[in-house]
């Protein structure tokens, strides 16, 4: 049952799942609990318009889609932060903004892109090495960030306070958004830009059912990812059936059975 | 340690203002150390925008403000304890008592307490007679156990100036003398400034020693009797209405 775990794409797959597990259950309930849930949905559009102006000018996309996302992810937090408009309606301007620069992009590199596909639906099993080397440099950025997690906790939990506490929540917000952009665009190759949010999102939204304290709902999250990435992908390959998506229907299985488990009486 | 200021906060010509908005004009105060400060005022008045400048939320248009002797951008914030409206709290956030006790000691949120930090947590929260509470989550915790958590987090870092945001909203009337009788308990042991924002007149009346009257500009400042005149009451909340109604009927059964 587990020989296919022998064969190299497979391990890669499972590498790179097990990093982004550990990624997005460490960002996930910051975005969860600060509301900015659909901050990960939109990303993911906003990277597609930088995978597609990576495709039309040539080469490895991901240089581009990376600086492309984190600067679409300064700009929302720029307008969340000096605006009057809302945070769900500057990332919802955002991405449809990026994604219809995708489609332009797209159309003007005029011949057949399969490669913007693997970006939608996103390829597990067609991790690269690339892939893998820009995962581990994202988590080793995240573990020099660590001494940070106590003030952006705080900052999460009551910004005011936090702010009297002169922890510089400004910056911190700028930086939060840069790191979950890039985690996105990473992310995305893996499951695909319809489900990269989900990785941010249901982990951290299952967690937080048993969770009674913020660090134990981050270890919750990363261990719903790293179940669902071992078992989606087990189950993908036994079935043949997409693994990206796999993954994430089991993320959603382990939320409904934590919803039903740990309701409120 | 830095050098005892003779006054906890001192403000001259303050000027607030959110765009267009004048928030507060051309305010001078001084708070003698060891005060226990009422702000009072109608809504729009000002007063949540005197304390969040104090604590350095804000940024004011001109003026100057010196806590504890100290310029805003040099104070340790560690030396100002905040109390902010409980009703303001994230129950979606999994939090224990004791975490958001430490939060107030490291200026960080815990994610490991230390032993020394959990010894310290629970004398705080035995201090305002929730040690029970410690380790259960804040989410389901009624008004008065909030209250009581958050003022052990503010007594915790043993501040020299306690800044309190309307404590007594949302509470019952027993849970409010509690309360009282907790923050006059602190500033007797401590000797600390305490500085509150209330809608209770009578509050003001019977625990401040000082009360503000605050209506965009200073209007009163000095012991209850005199900031709390009918002259002021009125220029505060108007010569009309129900207000001054409610103003003349305090004034008269104060005899101020």
């Amino acid at each position: 049952m587990f020989e296919a775990w022998h064969l190299p794409f497979m391990q890669r797959a499972l590498l790179a799942g097990l990093i982004m597990a550990l990624l997005s259950g460490y960002y996930g309930p910051f975005m969860v609990q600060r509301g900015l849930s659909f901050l990960g949905s939109g990303l993911a559009h906003a990277a597609f318009g930088g995978v597609a102006l990576g495709l039309l000018l040539g080469g490895e996309p991901l240089w581009v889609a990376v600086p492309f996302t984190a600067a679409v992810a300064l700009g929302i937090t720029w307008v969340r932060e000096r605006t009057r408009i809302s945070g769900d309606t500057a990332v919802g301007i955002f991405f449809a903004v990026s994604m219809a620069l995708g489609i332009v992009f797209l159309s003007l590199k005029r011949e057949y892109t399969a490669e913007a596909f693997t970006y939608l639906f996103g390829s597990i099993l067609a991790v690269t090495a690339t892939d893998i080397w820009v995962s581990l440099g994202l988590l080793l950025l995240t573990l020099l960030t660590l001494p940070l997690w106590g003030r952006w906790a705080y900052a999460t939990f009551d910004r005011e306070l936090a702010q009297a506490d002169r922890v510089p929540v400004l910056f911190d917000d700028y930086l939060l958004a840069f790191l979950v952009a890039l985690v996105v665009v990473v992310a995305m190759k893996l499951v695909g830009l319809l489900l990269v949010a989900a990785f941010l999102v249901i982990p951290a939204a299952a967690a937080r059912q048993w969770s009674r304290t913020f660090a134990g709902m981050m270890v919750g999250a990363v261990l719903v990812g790293v179940f669902s990435v071992v078992f989606g992908l087990q189950i993908s390959l036994q079935f043949d059936i997409p693994s990206g998506a796999t993954i994430v229907l089991l993320q959603a299985l382990v939320f409904t059975a934590a919803a039903l488990i740990w309701r409120r009486a | 340690m830095s050098r005892k200021a003779e006054y906890a906060v001192e403000i001259e010509h303050l000027t607030v203002r959110y765009g267009d908005h004048v928030a507060l004009e051309d305010l001078s105060l001084q708070i003698p150390r060891g005060a226990f400060v009422a702000i009072v005022g109608p809504n729009g008045a000002g007063k949540s925008t005197l304390i969040k400048t104090i604590l350095g939320l804000v940024r004011p248009a001109s003026g100057k403000v010196l806590v504890l002797g100290e310029p805003l951008e040099r104070l340790d914030p560690l030396r100002v304890g905040y109390v902010p409206q409980f009703k303001t709290l994230d129950r979606s956030f999994p939090a224990l008592a004791e975490e958001l006790v430490v939060s107030g000691l490291r200026r960080a949120w815990p994610g490991r307490i230390t032993r020394g930090e959990r010894e310290k947590a629970l004398a705080a929260l035995e201090r305002v007679g929730a040690a029970h509470l410690a380790g259960r989550s804040v989410s389901r915790f009624s008004g008065g156990e909030l209250q009581r958590v958050y003022l052990a987090r503010a007594f915790v870092r043993q501040p020299e100036l306690v800044v309190l945001d309307e404590p007594a909203t949302g509470i019952d009337v027993l849970g409010e003398a509690d309360m009282y009788r907790l923050l006059e308990g602190y500033q007797k042991q401590s000797g600390a400034t305490l500085l509150m924002i209330t809608h209770d007149w009578e509050a003001a009346y019977h625990h401040a020693s000082h009360v503000i009257v605050l209506n965009r500009r200073l209007i009163g400042f000095g012991p209850p009797e005199r900031a709390l005149s009918e002259r002021c009451l009125r220029e505060a909340f108007g010569h009309v209405g129900h207000a001054h109604t409610v103003a003349l009927e305090f004034v008269r059964s104060k005899h101020v």
